[in-house]
């Protein structure tokens, strides 16, 4: 005798319980604090801050011990937050030519005015597990060197100076925001810039990589990659003048492009650009990989057909907490849409017979 | 929870839902862009249909909330949860009761009356993307009112197949201008589309709301010598004995023994204490 299918409302109750059970891990271990994952877990911080779109350590921090160290996850609880916020203004353009970097890295000159700075990076560690974490994370204090003063220039200005790269104008137009309207095609720089900054990191780093492969090659050097704090302006209507509302840490990328030039345009250096909350230089350079890649339509280029050229591919597909509800939900019941399938294939099938039977008499 | 405000979004938001629902029923079938929100559940779970919701919702609503026919479904049950801890509202389990209800894959049996509100959570809002994939391609089609490659997609069903291999989400022909995706509900409930209710569709990710106005004509595409069918199993349910309802397939035991039953448990509820019995039932 059938019974029918209740109790999905203890099922969820019991289901939460055993989640934040199995969360908290051995309660023999101690726990874990969001402070701890503030400090010692802060490039996971970062990524949260950036693909949530908030800036905001603590609760990227809490986040990630929420979702159990699932950063996609993270990220999901930082914008389903982030929604319920007012937007009360937009701040002004931050200036990364004041910023004071802690990493600073050129691949296209040796040396520059205000120097390489190498930085907290973990490119020349040689990737060998350190055993001793395992038993004490004591680290001996790092040299330090008494921070620049003066502002750091951007190195592409120096490239400008001979006209050899191709000129951005500015302009005070408040670019549009995703998170209050729909996403409209085709999307200015401006938009696809945000999106990209968004993006799954994965996803964006996958599509950069595949212009190097070369589905859309654009040769990029990086000009120059930093890593530092910007103070964040804010004009307030009240006072009639800006004022800083706090300080946040970016990543910037600026690649410089082989360029042969086109039908509109002249033999030149092009552009892509990076920009990311925290430290996260692997997404910066992929960013400006794809943000190149895209630039194909104003710059005159052809259209090769690659993925990354084509931004409704690129655009609609960067977004991982879209992208993994939707792959998610197919664990959703279908079986009203799966019966109808069934009856259609028994349908087809019944008929394909009757045919074949037809046939062979 | 004061944290939040009545139906979670804030009047702003509720505002701008609003007016792409209204643009939506003046324009029948056309999908409005809005700009979705992120929600507290993931994307194709149901956030379109919950922003919609969360709009037309008032104080005084009574609430349904059904998936896949059925108001127990765990989705089903975390939305409903959803909006009592946000909206407070009343719930019930009976189509004749609710006022709004929010739906995945299924048009209750019960016909729906004026003044009810019919809200459908869409996957893929657009009916052309399995033929085209680009967003900006498609909506020229729509524009155009160009939709030979949908004929063409049937037609080609009906070479191949013998019948149209569309089973669910089938297209329909909104007054006689758009074609509308109606979200992934059999095609057997697709003639319950035109009805006296109002029937919001919201698709959260993929940022569109549209709308099918009461009595509005809906047709569901076709050839003249190859009609549409609204198909459901052979049989009759097994508890209540009905046999016009759509009817889910249930696995009995390991020798695959199975039975049919109402995919619509209020309709099938309601039906058992009526005295209705079907050949497995017993009476309640």
């Amino acid at each position: 005798m059938y019974v029918a299918v209740k109790g999905g409302e203890r099922a969820i109750d019991n289901a939460h319980a055993l989640l934040a059970e199995k969360r908290r891990g051995d309660t023999s271990v101690a726990e874990l604090s969001v402070a701890q994952i503030r400090e010692q877990l802060s490039l996971a911080v970062n990524r949260v801050m950036a693909e949530g779109s908030l800036f905001d350590p603590d609760l990227a921090a809490l986040a990630i011990k929420q979702a159990q160290g699932d950063l996609i996850e993270a990220i999901f609880l930082i914008r389903a937050y982030r929604t319920t916020l007012p937007r009360f203004g937009s701040s002004r353009p931050i200036d990364t030519g004041q910023m004071s970097c802690v990493r600073r890295v050129s691949a296209t000159f040796k040396d520059a005015p205000g120097g390489q700075v190498l930085g907290p990076t973990f490119d020349y560690t040689h990737r060998l597990l350190d055993f001793k974490l395992m038993a004490d994370g004591e680290v001996p204090e790092a040299e330090t060197a008494p921070p620049r003063t003066e502002p750091t220039p951007h190195i592409m200005d120096f490239l400008n100076t001979e006209g050899l790269i191709e000129e951005e104008e500015a302009h005070d137009e408040i670019p549009p925001d995703l998170t209050r309207a729909p996403l409209e095609l085709p999307a200015d720089r401006p938009l696809r810039l945000q999106s990209l900054t968004r993006g799954d990191e994965g996803f964006i780093l996958g599509m950069a990589y595949s212009t190097q492969r070369g589905y859309a090659r654009n040769h990029a050097f990086v000009g120059e990659l930093r890593i530092g704090t910007v103070p964040v302006e804010m004009e307030i209507p009240e006072l009639g003048f800006a004022i800083e509302i706090g300080e946040i840490e970016v990543s910037e990328c600026e690649t410089v492009n082989q360029f042969k030039g086109s039908k509109t345009e002249p033999p030149q250096f092009t552009r892509g650009y990076g920009l990311i909350f925290g430290q996260s230089e692997r997404k910066a350079i992929s960013m400006a990989l794809v943000d190149r890649a895209l630039r194909w339509k104003e710059l005159g280029e052809d259209d090769v057909g690659a993925p990354a050229q084509n931004e409704e591919f690129v655009l609609y597909h960067a977004d991982n907490i879209q992208a993994t509800g939707f792959l998610e939900h197919i664990k959703l019941p279908h079986y009203v849409d799966f019966q109808a399938e069934l009856e259609l294939v028994r349908k087809m099938r019944a008929e394909a017979q009757t045919g074949l039977q037809e046939a062979a008499e | 929870m004061t944290d939040y405000n009545f139906a979670y979004l804030d009047e702003q938001t509720k505002r701008m839902i609003r007016r792409a629902i209204l643009k939506g029923l003046a324009v029948p079938g056309y999908q409005v862009p809005f700009a979705s929100r992120e929600m507290p559940m993931p994307y194709g779970w149901g956030t379109g249909g919950v922003q919609v919701s969360a709009a037309v919702m008032t104080p005084e609503d009574r609430f349904k909330v059904i998936d896949q026919g059925s108001d127990d479904t765990t989705n089903a049950v975390s939305i409903r949860r959803f909006f009592e801890r946000t909206a407070g509202v009343a719930v019930t389990e009976e189509t004749r009761e609710a006022t709004v209800i929010q739906t995945r894959h299924r048009i209750p049996e019960t016909p729906l009356e004026a003044g009810q509100i019919l809200v459908y959570q869409v996957p893929i809002p657009e009916p052309l993307r399995f033929l085209e994939p680009s967003e900006v391609e498609t909506r020229k089609m729509h524009s155009l009112e160009e939709y030979g490659l949908m004929h063409v997609k049937l037609y080609e069903d009906i070479s191949q197949h013998g019948a149209i291999a569309t089973a669910y989400a089938y297209p329909v022909m909104v007054q006689d201008r758009y074609v509308m995706d109606p979200s992934p509900i059999p095609k057997f409930d697709n003639p319950k589309l035109h009805s006296p209710a109002i029937q919001l569709f919201g698709a959260g990710r993929e940022q569109r709301i549209y709308a099918v106005p009461p009595f509005t004509k809906v047709v569901s595409l076709d050839f003249e010598d190859f009609p549409f069918e609204a198909s459901k199993a052979d049989g009759a349910c097994a508890l209540c004995g009905v046999d016009n309802s759509y009817l889910d397939e249930v696995i009995m035991d390991d020798a695959g023994n199975r039975m049919f039953v109402c995919s619509d448990t209020d309709f099938c509820t309601t039906r058992r204490a009526q005295g209705h019995v079907g050949a497995e039932g017993v009476p309640s």
